[in-house]
């Protein structure tokens, strides 16, 4: 169903200010999503003001540092700090990304942080991603094959091997699913970016024969055709990967095997 | 030991807080642009109909289309079917596999919200410019 507005106990209210300390005079504000279980609170916005002149480049560093001095309530996900393990996806200045990898320079005034968009939200930045992980795991994302298995490896071509760049990269941050309108509309039933564009990464492997058990999985009016071509996880990847482009290679599959 | 208190979760924002893409707004102008289509369609139905109901109808219908109201319509009607052509062809051209590029998909959104004005202008000036 097409919704646009938030659910009564989801209406974001405006939260506290947590003001820089004495003598810092390079204060950048950080506004934050927050919300706990453990009290009766509606989401709230608390305003963070951040020593700039002590504190890391990336949105990541200001997040540790507000956690660290400021207010060891907030919670999110963090680990590699380097852009790989998917882990700090969060929805910065507007923009699905890597609160390590974005940096305060990119963006433009305050600091806006909020959880991935359209998701359940477990405390503060942390969105549940059950449901996303059910649908990676639904697209079966290892070898499937037939034939017996070689002494060593499956062997591939170098051209074939090329063919899944871009493709296999993907960390499964949710960044793209999280900011497709298809997917926030109809997540219940469509597969959402990341989960077609591994996919993808298995179809066009030529190692695996399992390519017309994998398209009927999607042949299916929502799973993959939910896809309008919006954009939005090509221009929100982290990662610089082109979802928009393996879901189109999908349907042309489909089109290639239907005549 | 007291159970933790747990509630339902909140929803995080979505559609209020996202920055729309250039290729988000079109995307939803081609939806705009089809029911605006389906609208217009009417309009032209409401002609021929009065048409064929003969000349005092037909000059009704003729003096609406003449009002500014009514030529507001119709210049929407025009650009609505002006953009839903482009960005059809847009369409067409990603259904082949073709302009996925990130800058490609930016620039070719552009063209059609761009375009669409520019051959809208053309067709009413050109119009205009018959009607003497």
């Amino acid at each position: 169903m097409v919704e646009f507005a938030l659910p009564k106990n989801s209406k974001v209210k405006k939260g506290k200010l947590h003001k820089a300390p004495e003598g810092a005079t390079n204060v950048r504000n950080f506004q934050v999503y927050r919300w706990s279980p453990e009290d009766d609170e509606n989401p709230r916005v608390d305003t963070y003001e951040v020593d700039m002149d002590t504190c890391g480049p990336m949105v990541l560093d200001a997040l540790i540092k507000i956690k660290d001095e400021i207010d060891p309530t907030l919670t999110f996900r963090r680990s590699c700090r380097e852009g790989i393990c998917g882990s700090c996806a969060m929805n910065i200045d507007g923009i699905n990304t890597l609160a390590c990898t974005k940096g305060m320079d990119e963006v433009k005034g305050d600091v806006k942080v909020y959880p991935l968009p359209h998701a359940d939200v477990v405390k503060d930045l942390v969105p549940d991603l059950t449901h996303f992980f059910a649908q990676h795991a639904m697209m079966e994302p290892w070898l499937k094959t037939d034939t017996p298995a070689p002494e060593g490896e499956w062997l591939q071509s170098e051209e074939d091997r090329e063919k899944i760049d871009g493709l296999y990269e993907c960390i499964l941050c949710a960044s793209c699913s999280t900011a497709c309108p298809s997917y926030w509309w109809n997540s219940d039933r469509f597969m959402g970016p990341a989960a077609l564009l591994q996919a993808y990464r298995w179809l066009i492997d030529s190692r695996d024969e399992a390519t017309e058990e994998r398209l009927d999985a999607l042949e299916d009016p929502f799973r993959l055709y939910r896809c309008h071509t919006i954009f939005n996880c090509t221009n929100t990847c982290p990662k610089g990967l082109n979802p928009a482009k393996a879901i189109a290679e999908i349907k042309k599959m489909m089109l290639e095997r239907a005549v | 030991m007291a159970e933790p208190k747990l509630r339902p979760r909140p929803r995080s924002p979505f559609f209020d807080i996202y920055r729309w893409p250039l290729t988000m707004l079109t995307s939803i102008l081609h939806r705009v642009t089809g029911i605006g289509i389906a609208l217009g369609g009417l309009l032209l139905a409401c002609w021929l109909v009065a048409l064929a109901l003969g000349p005092d109808s037909y000059a009704r219908v003729q003096a609406f289309h003449g009002h500014f109201i009514g030529r507001f319509l119709l210049f929407g009607f025009t650009w609505a079917l002006v953009y839903h052509w482009l960005n059809g062809i847009r369409h067409l051209a990603w259904d082949a596999g073709i302009g996925f590029d990130k800058q490609t998909g930016f620039r070719s959104g552009l063209f059609v919200l761009l375009g669409s004005v520019g051959f809208t202008l053309v067709i009413w000036a050109l119009a205009y410019m018959m009607r003497g």
